[in-house]
This record gives structure tokens, sequence and C-alpha cells, in this order.
């Protein structure tokens, strides 16, 4: 079966020389949530873009539901956007502060041809849905708190009916005791409506607990990739280890790195991470090895981790 | 013998006699050197603004009320001009935004020089420039020379915050404030930084406040944690023994709602609502409206901070009542 959306070989350069993302590839199944994280400047939010058709890819393609949406326009782009929403990470700037919640609700579903009865009968269902009393419909975004405004950019995202939700560290502005309220309504909204999740965050608990498979990114690669359990339990590429050990509150086990995140506009050559990897050795400076299969559905890019077994072949097909 | 910084019923109110927002109802604690006090909360409980009403940050329209002493000396009733001598000098500050702290157009070095010599911590420029180098060494800058002719532009947020920190240590503060000091920073750099900083404290001997969100990063600091809510603090204590077992019903509500292994998708606890705005009023305990023990009393007076057990202070009543009766319990056994 091939998945809901696809990535294969995205590749976005930047006009400054910056390669942002290169060769990543992302599959989503139906109503399955994908994890991906990684640093500021790792590319994630700029993958995010490139699917969500915001930004064009230099090369590689993209599929969704079967069909290349790489160059999609028109009338083909325009259903796209149906199917696949956003809920941005900051909803104070992403919500009209002009017009009520009421508007903003039904611009979305207005453009995608939704009649006004309909409309008019979707808002406060929608409203409801994510947890707030339909009188909400009437306010302006100042009048609401952050927790609020995130839950209206969920219902708007979910006003079009969509398969897929791409949010975008969308619970990385809340307080925390917001956030687990936010992050509850997210996945009822998943047992419910069937909907997939490409799930962005740099806070790594959140994804943990969040995600059902995490993509580690660093530099514009994806260096790992596996079930969040698994990945957990057991992270192959070193700096998956160093992510997972910085968090803070595991200072017994930390791994400390030693440098910073090479410039993207002028990076390392061979694997991108060799310049604070504790565990680099000289094949590291001549390639960046592909994602290898090391274990059932876990992928790393590591010259310490090639291939264990000869892997399934669907499992290659994915990992090439 | 009396505490390096002493605060008491610090009360901040912003916007004039008219309809005030009070965003600090009466802050009380104690600090001696080398102790570390982690007020940890939410946004608008009013942790920031409690370090900024100590270092008097705020302009006239904000009334400040209380008092602040350092090695026993009243900060809120000195002339501007002799405050001014105090900050940076006795209590230095570590915003969370390195680059809106550092000043764009000039180098590094020159920023810790100019601190070094207007604070008297060097005689000569020459001197003033090898103690910068100095001290962007101690904060882990591999190339200090580099990092000292560099303007803050060309250096990534985690070498521009270790030179703020080297700027705010320069003078050997008894007091060192750090306002979020890592939020800002990537993971795998927010690591090398707490690191960097709590080595430094201990070295130099200072008192420290440091203020953060991150339950994680109060753990690591260690000390006290205080917990604020709602402009005050509700618990006090050191810090394993509050994440172990907090006594409040907030800090409970606050830790149980991170996700951590265990916990099913979807099935974190919650805390209700919304944590309250800044100076929002609220009668009675101000978390009451969200409190799963609340009692009707609850919502009519505010509780004071009492003492719940040995080292430990937490304002509410309906667990101060409760760990009581286990204490009388424990006598009569």
């Amino acid at each position: 079966m091939s998945a809901l959306l696809e990535a294969q070989g995205l590749t976005k350069t930047f006009g400054n020389g910056v390669r942002a993302v290169s060769s990543v590839n992302l599959a989503v199944d139906a109503g399955e949530t994908l994890g991906i994280v990684g640093e500021s400047g790792c590319g994630k939010s700029t993958t995010a873009k490139m699917l969500l058709r915001l930004l064009d890819a230099d090369e590689g393609g993209i599929y969704f539901d079967g069909a290349e949406v790489t160059h999609a326009k028109g009338k083909a782009l325009k259903n796209l956007r149906k199917r696949l929403q956003v809920v941005p990470q900051n909803p104070q700037t992403s919500l009209n502060p002009r017009v009520t919640v009421r508007s903003s609700l039904e611009f979305a579903m207005r453009v995608q041809g939704y009649q006004r009865g309909a409309r008019a009968k979707r808002i406060p269902e929608l409203l409801s849905r994510v947890g707030l009393d339909p009188s909400y419909a009437e306010r302006y975004p100042h009048q609401m708190s952050g927790g609020q405004l995130q839950r209206v950019a969920i219902a708007r995202a979910l006003s079009t009916e969509p398969d897929v939700v791409i949010c975008d560290e969308a619970v990385s502005a809340l307080d925390k005791s917001v956030q687990a309220q936010v992050l509850n309504l997210l996945v009822e909204l998943q047992r419910d409506l069937k909907v997939a999740y490409v799930f962005i965050s740099h806070d790594l608990g959140v994804v943990e607990h969040f995600a059902d498979r995490v993509a580690v990114m660093y530099l514009g690669r994806v260096v790992e990739e596996a079930g969040a359990a698994e990945l957990w339990a057991n992270p192959k590429h070193p700096y998956t280890q160093t992510l997972i050990s910085s968090t803070p509150g595991r200072a017994d086990k930390r791994m400390v790195l030693t440098g910073e995140l090479p410039n993207p506009a002028n990076p390392p050559s061979g694997c991108g991470f060799r310049t604070r990897c504790p565990v680099v050795v000289d094949q590291c400076a001549s390639t960046w090895p592909a994602l290898n299969v090391v274990g059932r559905k876990h992928f790393v890019s590591c010259v310490h981790h090639l291939d264990v077994a000869k892997p399934p072949e669907e499992e290659v097909a994915r990992a090439s | 013998m009396s505490a390096a910084l002493s605060v008491t019923d610090l009360r901040t109110a912003f916007g004039g006699k008219r309809d005030p927002i009070r965003a600090l109802q009466g802050v009380s604690f104690e600090l001696n050197s080398g102790e570390t006090l982690v007020l940890l909360g939410e946004s608008g409980s009013g942790k920031s603004v409690t370090i900024r009403s100590i270092m008097r940050l705020y302009g006239k329209t904000t009334d400040i009320g209380g008092s602040v002493r350092l090695d026993g000396r009243e900060l809120m009733t000195l002339p501007e001009g002799e405050m001014r001598k105090i900050r940076g000098r006795s209590i230095g500050l570590v915003p969370q935004d390195p680059t809106g702290a550092l000043d764009p157009l000039r180098s590094i070095g020159s920023q810790l020089v100019e601190m070094l010599r207007a604070n008297g911590m060097a005689t000569s420029r020459s001197a003033a420039k090898a103690r910068a180098l100095e001290l962007l060494d101690a904060v882990g800058i591999p190339d200090p020379k580099r990092v000292a002719r560099s303007r803050p532009h060309q250096l990534s947020g985690g070498m521009r915050q270790r030179a703020v920190i080297a700027i705010a240590v320069s003078c050997e503060p008894a007091v060192l404030v750090a306002d979020e000091p890592t939020t800002a920073l990537d993971v795998t750099i927010q690591a090398q930084v707490l690191e960097i900083f709590l080595d430094l404290q201990r070295r130099l001997g200072m008192a420290m406040i440091l203020v953060t969100h991150d339950v994680g990063v109060a753990e690591e600091v260690g000390g006290t944690i205080g917990v604020m809510y709602a402009g005050r603090l509700v618990e006090v204590g050191p810090a394993a023994a509050v994440l172990a077992s907090p006594r409040h019903p907030y800090t409970r509500g606050l830790l149980e709602s991170l996700p951590r292994p265990g916990i099913k998708r979807g099935e974190l606890p919650v805390i209700a609502g919304r944590p309250p705005l800044t100076g929002e009023r609220i009668p009675g305990c101000p978390f009451s409206p969200r409190c799963p023990l609340a009692q009707p009393e609850c919502r009519i007076e505010r509780p004071p901070l009492i003492l719940v057990e040995e080292n430990r202070l937490a304002a509410c009543p309906i667990v101060g009542h409760a760990a009581g009766q286990d204490l009388r319990e424990k006598v009569s056994a």
C-alpha cells in the first residue's frame, strides 16, 4: 500500500546558498502521526512548507493519495489544500485580529466551496468539537487566551475535512498546563476523524508522547527514523542519542556535544554531524551515508550502522 | 547572620493609581551566598516581574512596594544613582534574549572591557582586555580572541548567550539573576550552557535566582524551587522534594500534565481552565477556579504560605491541614 502523503528526495537550496533540505524522504499513512524533531535550522519547517506547497522544492517529488502534487496548480492545488491543512505555531499571528472567529472559519470554508447553509451549520459544530462554546464564534482573537486561539486554529484546519494536518510547533507556544489539554484534543480528533498528523516539534518529550513514528533531522537531512517507542528505547544515531540525553532533567546520562551546528551555507564534507560527533571516524569525511535498515522500520544514516541483515524488499524501497 | 538577599512582601503594580495591574502580590524569600532559588511558573505568573522588581528595572509609572535587602542594605529606597552601582556590580543579570542584551554595533570584547572598567574591576585597559579573554574562556568559548573581536551578529545564539553570561559574572556579583537563560537555545546547546552556568555559580559562590518555565531545567539546577502562580509563591521547598512529591494542587497538576513515558496518548492528566492573566483578579485562592480540591471557603480567603512539613511551604489550607493531621497521627502513634 502506498502512503497517503509521501515525499521523495525533497531538496531545497535558498538563494543565499543555504541548503536547507537535502534528499528527504518521508511517508505518512492515513490516520497515523509522523513526528519530525530537530534543532533550529535543521530544515523541519522548510520541509513542512514544501509538503504544504508553500515553497517549491528544487528537486524531488510530493505525492498525495497516489497522485503527484509536486507542481500541482489551479484546481488540483486547491483540492490539495482542502485535504492537507496546517496548524501553525502562533495563533496570535495566524488568525486575522480584525475579524471574528466566525469570519475566520467562514473564509476557510467559503474558499473551498462550502455553501452558506453548510458553513452556518458547521461553525458551532467545529467549535464544540475543539472544546469551545459556540458563542466564541462572535469573539475577536484579542478576547481569547493562547490555548483558546490554538483551538480555533485547529477548528479552522479541520473545517475543510482534511486527511492530513501538519502541526508546525503547534503546542510550543502554550503554557504546559494548557499544552496537555491541546495534545489530548489532537489525539481525540485523530481517533474520531481518522486524520493523519505531521507533528513538527523541538520538544522531544511531547513528540515521544504524541507520535507513532519519528524522523530526526540534522542539517537538512533525516538521520534516523523509527517508531517512537523504538527510537527512545534504542536510538542508534549518535545525534539522536545526544538529543535524547540532552533533554533537561536527564543529566545523569547526559552526553554533551562539544561544537555547534555548522553553517548550512558551508556544510562540512561527508556526514554533516561529524564535526560534533563523539564517535567520528576517518570515513565520515568522505560521504554522508544513506539511510540503512537497522531494525523493523528503523532507519539510520551512520557508518557505524550499516545494514545489519538483508532487509525485506518493502523496507528497502522506503529506505532508498 | 543575615541573608545575602532578603525579599519581603514584594508588590508590583503597573499602570498608575486607577485600576492598576497587580502583577506581584506579596513575594518573600531569603537567599544565602552560594544558594539557588529557581522560580518556576507559567507565563503571567510573575517570575520575571520578581527579578526585574528586585533590580528596580521599571519606570516611574510602576509602583513597587515591599523590601529588598542586599547584605542588609535596603535597595527600595536607594537613590537611582546608587542603585545603578548595584546593578551589574552586585547583582548580575542574564536575560532570556542575548541578542537584545548586546550592543549590535560593538565587539564582544569592548562590551566586556566597558563593564570591567566602569565597575573598577581592572586598573588599566590592557588589564581589562586580558581579563575579558579569561572570562570568555571561563564560559567555554573555544576561541576567545576571535570572539572578543566579533560583533554579536557574527556569533551563534549559544555563543552570544555565553558572552552575556561572561558580562554578567565579570564583576563577580554577590547575586546572579537569570531570566530563562537557556530557553532560546537548542537542547544540545542548552545542556552545555546550563552546565557552564552552574559551574560558575559554584566557583564564585554567588547566590542565584533562576527563572524558568521548564520543569526539566528546574530539576537540573536544583537548590530551592519556588513555584509561582498569579503573582505569588504558592509552594517553596528543596527542588528534589518538590518535584518528587509536590504539595500544592497547582504544582501537582503542572507536573502531572507533562508528557512522560507510561502515559497513554490522549490521556494526559490536565488542569482545567487556563492560567490567570497578569494581575487578573480572582477572589480567594487564585487557583481555586481550577483546583480539584477546592472547597467553598477557598473562594473567599486568600491562603498564606504555611509550613506543611520541615522545609516545605505551601499556600493551601487543604493540603496544609491534611499534612498537619499526618504529623499529629505520627506523633500519637
